[in-house]
């Protein structure tokens, strides 16, 4: 059987890492065969980006080459995909080279929009580049105290990230002196502080300890520059010195190019992981269109269930279990305290108050990430 | 013919119905029907409310079987 993986960021890796041992033996006997078609020969950690941007971590902790992170016998091409052609199943990539599968993995993440709002892309810092994390951190150093509102898109990766970089600027001013002259506005697109009810209840009150006035309700509409005011569909605005954005986010261009789903996001089944009509395209990641979090943590359990099924295809000709939905985020809820959120299709989290426990956790996941994205953890 | 587009939110506790639906939007044409899938009764309020605040239009609230169907309208 042909497997072909198609994109090398943390969902694809983890599932061609797990297939990859699962399938040894086939590998071996040349019963299955495991390539990967990624657009970079490097390999980010994301998660890190957010601590680049307070200046906690520096930009080559948060790369590897990517061959280091594959078992030995998969076969990996910095080839990204222009064309597929599911009737045939094959793609052609950048190289002008065809590659036909038996079953296709599509993992090709998302990408930030920002510049969909008018004046946002030229108004805001955001972290979800190297570039634009390190653009951030040196605007930060410069700022001396005034009004610094959080502003967020939808859909977004990394849920918890609105909450995250908002507790960790107030240690960040805290830290620099500058918290009496600096104002945090926290504003948020649905009717409270966090989509999970049960993190919002949490934080809510966190905030109002911590003297960050909040706006719930609040969908980005436009960015006015010259007054520094961004401006809601809901019909407010709020008036900023510092602008920091959570921007949107829309799947890959060549899955929009491709007619694959609409905004970049490929309608796929929740359970069985397939593109909706289907059967041998499978999608994990930011890449679905599931109404589930844009997170590695997603991506990383889907890759875990999807290569226990594709495994069991090659071996017994059936997929064995279903993906229930689940997603474990850490929450940094300062620069030393964290908790966690846990939950699936069936059960929402219970997250308990932060401590500086769950933080150094966090810390450590950070470099046990890698193991991760070899599938060993 | 009026296209209806449907939002399966069911389960999602995050990023939850309504923000489905506002992600939905974006791709929707003025006129637009979205049929939002919800097992959070909170959707029967959260998601007209968010909709009567940006001059969308809703339609109908329903509930089956424990699902709640709510459907609105792309207005602008």
């Amino acid at each position: 059987m042909k497997i072909l993986v198609v994109g090398g960021g943390m969902g694809g890796t983890i599932l061609a890492n797990n297939l990859a041992r699962r399938l040894a033996v086939e590998l071996r006997g040349g019963k299955a065969r495991i390539t990967m078609l990624s657009a970079s020969d490097k390999h980010m950690y994301q998660p890190g980006l957010l601590y680049l941007a307070v200046g906690r971590t520096t930009p080559d902790e948060l790369y590897r080459d990517q061959r280091s992170l594959l078992e030995p016998g998969i076969e990996f091409h910095v080839d990204p995909v222009e064309k597929f052609d599911l009737d045939k199943s094959q793609v052609t990539a950048k190289s002008g080279k065809t590659y036909g599968y038996d079953v296709i993995v599509i993992a090709t993440g998302s990408r930030p929009v920002a510049h969909e709002i008018p004046g946002l892309a030229e108004n805001a810092e955001q972290f979800y580049t190297e570039e634009s994390a390190l653009k951030m951190f040196k605007r930060l150093q410069q700022f001396q105290g005034g009004r610094v509102v959080i502003a967020v898109g939808v859909p977004h990766k990394c849920p918890m990230a609105p909450l995250e970089i908002t507790f960790m600027l107030y240690d960040y001013f805290k830290d620099r002196g500058i918290l009496d002259k600096t104002k945090i506005h926290y504003t948020y697109p649905i009717g409270r502080t966090h989509s999970l009810e049960n993190v919002a209840k949490w934080a809510t009150p966190e905030m109002e300890r911590l003297g960050i006035t909040y706006e719930t309700l609040f969908n980005m509409k436009e960015v006015d520059g010259a007054k520094k005011v961004v401006r809601s569909e809901e019909g407010s605005e709020a008036a900023f010195d510092l602008l920091i954005t959570i921007p949107a986010h829309r799947g890959m261009e060549v899955i929009e190019k491709n007619n694959l789903g609409q905004r970049g996001f490929i309608p796929t089944h929740r359970h069985r992981l397939n593109m909706e009509g289907r059967e041998n395209v499978f999608v994990v990641g930011d890449t679905t269109n599931l109404p589930i979090s844009k997170a590695g943590s997603t991506a990383h359990f889907e890759a875990e269930a999807l290569a226990e099924n594709i495994a069991a295809m090659v071996k017994m000709g059936t997929p064995v279990r279903d993906y229930d939905g689940k997603v474990f985020c850490f929450i940094e809820a300062g620069k030393d305290r964290a908790t966690y959120a846990m939950f699936n299709y069936q059960n929402p989290p219970d997250p308990k108050a932060p401590t500086r426990a769950v933080h150094w956790f966090k810390m450590a996941y950070n470099k046990l990430y890698w193991a991760s994205a070899r599938g060993l953890l | 013919m009026t296209n209806r587009k449907l939002v399966d939110a069911r389960g999602s506790f995050c990023p939850g119905p309504l923000m489905e639906l506002i992600a939905a939007m974006k791709a929707a044409s003025i006129g637009d029907e979205l049929e939002v899938l919800s097992t959070d009764k909170g959707s029967a309020n959260e998601i007209p409310e968010w909709i009567r605040k940006v001059k969308h239009e809703h339609l109908e609230t329903k509930e089956e079987n424990g699902v709640w169907h709510v459907i609105v309208r792309k207005a602008k």
